[in-house]
């Protein structure tokens, strides 16, 4: 049995303060009170219910006890300082830089901005889509495209996916041409994104033809190239002609970039780019060891309908203001299944916005200055080694001059003493030549002590410190376009402005901060603040990924300790860490699976069943590891249809692949015949994968390997409480049985992974890593009592919901004993055939209650599905209940007929504080029922900023960039 | 209010509806088609010299929250497109047996004999 103690109760009393109290809501009076409401004898009464007996773990997890808050950030700080941060010039797509502080205190560390989910809910969403349209905006003037979207995962996955998009785009051109497609990769980008166009080729049938761009041959199978500027060395290349000979041949172009460098020279887009695409990092976002950072894509109008990732755009609201929402969503996974644009779900809003609001602040004179800064340093370091006889060789550089040293190999086995000694570290090559990526943080004194560096290995005295000369680059590839000249990015200057503009966004906006997001799949549980602390801690966050890993033994022992503890929550015998995303996750596991079946000699296995029920996510993942989706199809209760399932296994049996399953099920319910559908699948010679979405109800009470799967993804940012950020980052670990370890994902510049490695899925070797550390926080503190307890309460949250609200909605799917998991699904559907009001209209209502919506129609269309999570106490889950309640009495009104079916206050949803407040009001009903139709509501009343969007228009009319200024209110 | 289906033309399951002329035919989708999708926001149409095969893809379309395959009723050349469409794609929503997206030249006329007559189609969609 697992253990009875309570992490909330039973303390004695030289325990130190548990976390599991401040983590979890309820209190144990309150947990009593919903007990009794539930009608469960005790909280391990209602697990017994709700979770079959013979799934569950027999002992508990094999983990340590939770540490206070206070203990847990002492102990890190002592893990923090076996981190060693050199200044490091590595470069190769990651540098230091400086983190405006009114962004760092305002942004970064504030959950305003931080735990706001995703903006599908755009009305009380209008804060970050603003300052993503700054983005996006920012992105297409620098890069010189059409249109960008709101960042991708990293700048690796954005090749990846210029690659994809190119070949969908191009069709016709390979049409009927015999061979496989052949896509032309430039030798001279970086290493991580060579081997991630690697990774993502091979499945999809694609040939890599890795090459000289200044040679490059184009024939009748290329459909397009890719090359990039500034490049791996540093060089920057004048592209015209390239190009131009691409687009004659009918070959398409993607251009990898850097955005400070397009600041001083001509952008990629004036030179007839398809695709512009590069990492945002450097916008005032911390290294992080990799990530989280930014990605951006960009591209031509003709090509929108084909990008990848998400796109904000402007439209209008009921009162005819201007609004901004997601546009074009039916390119999304859970509407294009496999044949979504791409697996691509999570975006790095935070990170992104961080980017953005750096460009708002800075502004286009500010960035000049900065770039300009940065470029002048560089030639002041190329001027002061030619004067100690070492030649600079790169044609052009922009931040990264490049240095062929004289006396070869012991020379710069004595550069790499000397900058060791000196704490520094730069980009040593293979052809011997050493390149240094200069960033804003550089000044004077850095450019001494490289200097010093050099003269020091040579034996030779500093040559006296010269000012920095001007920047000056060839007429051919400066830049001579203005950017940036909208006026968001021109008059939020001072830091009094900027703080006020940062905050009139973020009050616009509901986060957790405000209250709870009862989105069904989505886990949106408490970010607490000690588990966040530390991302922002300079040990960690300015350490470059490729920084020698034993300057980074503080990282690779939460590494170590977090892997291991996702083993034992999972069943598993290894877990990778690289995966960006849930979705990356899928992705990541799926290829693993392939590799192994291949391994074996067993090619031919290429089909994946997914059930109906199963996130978009799944199907397009499957199709982008060269995968054929079979769908399984659901019983009328919800479950997986097993015979069906055991008919297409049996029908494709030489070819199956794997099943790929979500536990508990997307419908909210602990399917009993989990461990007969997954034995199903090993006999026909398949692999189980394990959808992670719904861990939160699993850990420590039963696990992906009891259930029987051979590969799981974790969403960290779902079960282990790192924040959503507004739409990403996200983390999508995986964890896989010991037969499927030696193919855990490798990376071309640090040794990760297993024995039979297949091909990096992200830029960097562990991911985003510096939010590993939230993740490891959670786990810490709450130790095994405390996950265990999560578990528990997010089970008796979710039924407390179900028991209060089943009278008033319809639940959709239960255990046969009535029981939900951590999630249920309430069926709007009888109310609208009788009422004309549709699930959106109800999420729509909410917000005038202060609520964000649940999740609207997945995974059934006409429903909403609610997850409370463990962190909600009662009081929360009884608000959100009587406006749920409340909201059913104004349906019955129309119903009954007392009040109109189309002017009413659910149809008019949300009411802005300006129409309530309009000295015209039209409606049959009171403005009070429309604003403050609860007395709780007065006391938090959170006014929607616009008024119902008018979707359609946004998607008709599509506008990508900042609005012209009068629009802004 | 409902759009009536004019008897003059003919429906596919897909609910597609074609108005042959000849050896020529104008193909749309039915008021059915567009309620389901709701608010048509994009339509993806071939170029004119496309072939196109009966049952077969030739396009799609978007609403806000759906997107679906356009099934050509027959098979044949495209001799003309609505390009004028692209730019309001309301009309389908709100016009949609008078919304014509492209004409067909019928490579083979008799397939049409097996398409539903209006009767039929009401039928289906019943």
């Amino acid at each position: 049995m697992i253990d009875q103690r309570s992490a909330v109760s039973g303390q004695s009393v030289t325990s130190p303060e548990p976390f599991g109290s401040r983590h979890i809501g309820p209190d144990d009076t309150e947990r009593d009170e919903m007990l009794a409401v539930v009608r469960a004898a005790s909280l391990d009464a209602l697990v017994d219910e709700a979770i079959p007996a013979r799934i569950r773990l027999t002992k508990p997890l094999d983990l340590p006890a939770g540490e206070s808050e206070y203990q847990f950030l002492r102990n890190l700080r002592s893990i923090a300082a076996k981190n060693q941060v050199f200044r490091s010039y590595i470069g190769l797509g990651y540098y230091d830089c400086i983190t405006p502080s009114v962004i760092l205190r305002n942004v970064l560390e504030n959950p305003g901005w931080y735990t706001p989910y995703t903006p599908y809910q755009a009305e009380i969403a209008q804060g970050r889509l603003e300052a993503l349209l700054n983005f996006q905006t920012m992105v297409m003037d620098l890069t010189g495209m059409q249109v960008a979207n709101a960042s991708l995962l990293d700048e690796a996955t954005a090749a990846a996916e210029a690659m994809t998009m190119l070949h969908r785009v191009q069709s016709k051109r390979i049409d009927g041409v015999v061979g496989p497609p052949q896509f032309f990769v430039a030798d001279s980008v970086y290493p991580q994104t060579l081997d991630l166009l690697k990774s993502r080729s091979e499945p999809l049938g694609i040939e890599l033809v890795v090459g000289d761009w200044k040679t490059a041959a184009f024939g009748d199978r290329v459909f397009g190239a890719l090359v990039q500027t500034p490049d791996e060395a540093g060089c920057v290349h004048d592209l015209r002609d390239f190009i131009a000979r691409a687009r004659r041949a009918g070959v398409a172009v993607a251009v990898g970039t850097d955005l400070l460098a397009c600041v001083l020279l001509t952008p990629p887009g004036e030179l007839g780019a398809d695709i512009v695409y590069g990492n945002s990092q450097r916008f005032g976002v911390p290294l992080g060891y990799g990530g989280p950072h930014a990605a951006f894509f960009a591209t031509l109008g003709k090509h929108v309908r084909q990008a990848p990732g998400r796109i904000i755009g402007v439209s209008i609201d009921a009162h005819g203001n201007t609004a901004y929402r997601m546009s074009l969503q039916t390119r999304e996974q859970h509407i294009r299944r496999e044949k979504a644009t791409s697996n691509i779900c999570t975006a790095q809003a935070l990170l992104a916005n961080i980017a953005g609001l750096y460009a708002v602040y800075h502004g286009p004179k500010g960035l000049t200055r900065i770039a300009s800064r940065v470029h002048a340093y560089a030639r002041q370091l190329e001027s002061q080694l030619a004067a100690l006889g070492i030649r600079q060789v790169n044609e052009h550089y922009f931040d990264t001059p490049r240095f062929a040293l004289p006396g070869g190999a012991q020379t710069t086995g004595e550069i790499v003493k000397a900058a060791l000694a000196a704490r520094i570290n730069l980009g040593y090559r293979r052809d011997g030549t050493v390149q240094i990526a200069l960033d804003e943080t550089v000044d004077e004194g850095d450019i001494r002590d490289l200097v010093a560096v050099f003269a020091r290995a040579l034996g030779k005295p500093a040559p006296a410190a010269e000012p920095p000369a001007p920047a000056a680059f060839a007429p051919a590839i400066a830049r001579t376009t203005s950017f940036l000249t909208h006026p968001i990015f021109n008059r939020h200057h001072s830091e009094t402005e900027m703080m006020r503009y940062i905050r009139g966004l973020e009050r616009k906006d509901i986060g957790l901060d405000t209250s709870m997001i009862p989105l069904g799949s989505c886990t949106m549980k408490l970010n607490a603040a000690s588990e966040m602390l530390p991302i922002t801690w300079p040990e960690f966050s300015r350490l470059h990924p490729f920084a020698p890993v034993d300057q980074a033994q503080g990282y690779q022992q939460v590494f170590r300790e977090l892997e291991s503890m996702l083993a034992t929550i999972t069943g598993f015998a290894a877990v990778s860490l690289q995966p960006n995303s849930g979705a990356q996750g899928e992705y990541a596991g799926l290829l693993v699976i392939r590799a192994y079946h291949r391994d074996r000699g067993d090619t031919a296995r290429d089909v994946v069943l997914i059930p109906a029920s199963a996130h978009g996510t799944n199907p397009a993942s499957a199709v982008m590891a060269g995968m054929r989706v079979v769908v399984v199809a659901s019983t009328s209760e919800g479950n997986i249809d097993v015979d069906d399932l055991r008919r297409k296994a049996e029908e494709h049996k030489d070819r199956l692949a794997a099943l790929m399953v979500t536990y508990p099920s997307t419908h909210g319910v602990f399917e009993e015949a989990i461990q007969d559908i997954c034995s199903v699948v090993h006999q026909y010679g398949g692999q189980v994968y394990m959808d992670g979405a719904n861990m939160n109800a699993q850990v420590g009470l039963t696990s992906p390997a009891a259930i029987g799967a051979d590969v799981c993804h974790i969403n960290l940012h779902k079960t282990f409480s790192i924040p959503h950020g507004g739409g990403g980052p996200g983390m999508g670990p995986i964890g896989v049985a010991a037969h499927l370890a030696p193919y855990l994902p490798g990376h071309p510049i640090v040794a990760t992974g297993g024995a039979h490695a297949i091909h990096a899925l992200s830029a960097a070797p562990w991911g985003s890593a510096s939010i590993l550390l939230i993740s490891y926080a959670y786990m810490k503190m709450l130790g095994r009592d405390g996950m265990t307890d999560a578990t528990r309460f997010a089970i008796l949250n979710a039924n407390y919901i179900k028991s209060r609200l089943e009278q008033h909605y319809p639940v959709l799917y239960t255990r046969e004993n009535g029981r939900v998991a951590h999630e249920m699904i309430f069926d709007l559907r009888p109310l609208k055939q009788a009422s004309g009001i549709e699930e959106g209209d109800v999420a729509k209502r909410l917000m005038d209650y202060g609520f964000h919506a649940p999740t609207v129609s997945f995974p059934v269309p006409g429903t909403l599905m609610v997850e409370p999570t463990e962190s909600e106490p009662k009081g929360e889950l009884d608000r959100f209940c009587d406006a749920m309640i409340q909201i059913r009495r104004e349906i019955q009104a129309i119903i009954d007929g007392t009040a109109d079916r189309r002017d009413n206050v659910l149809k008019n949803a949300p009411h802005t504080a300006s129409a309530v407040a309009a000295d015209e009001w039209t409606h049959p009903y009171s403005r009070e029922e429309a604003a403050f139709p609860l007395p709780f509501v007065r006391a938090h009343k959170h006014w929607p900023a616009v008024g119902r969007i008018d979707n359609p228009y946004g998607d008709r009319n599509l506008i990508c960039a900042c609005p012209p200024i009068e629009e802004y209110a | 209010m409902a759009a009536a289906y004019p008897a003059g033309f003919k429906y596919t399951k897909d609910h597609e509806w074609i108005e042959l002329a000849g050896d020529r035919g104008k193909v749309g989708i039915t008021d059915y088609a567009q309620a389901q999708l709701g608010d048509v926001v994009y339509v993806e149409l071939p170029e004119v010299g496309a072939k196109l095969k009966q049952g077969q893809s030739f396009g799609t379309i978007e609403s806000v929250k759906a997107v679906s395959e356009l099934y050509s009723p027959v098979t044949g050349e495209v001799v003309e497109v609505n390009a004028p469409l692209k730019d309001k794609p309301e009309t389908v929503n709100s016009d949609p047996h008078g919304t014509w997206m492209v004409v067909v030249k019928l490579t083979n006329p008799s397939e049409a004999s097996g398409l539903l007559d209006a009767a039929q189609y009401q039928d289906l969609i019943k």
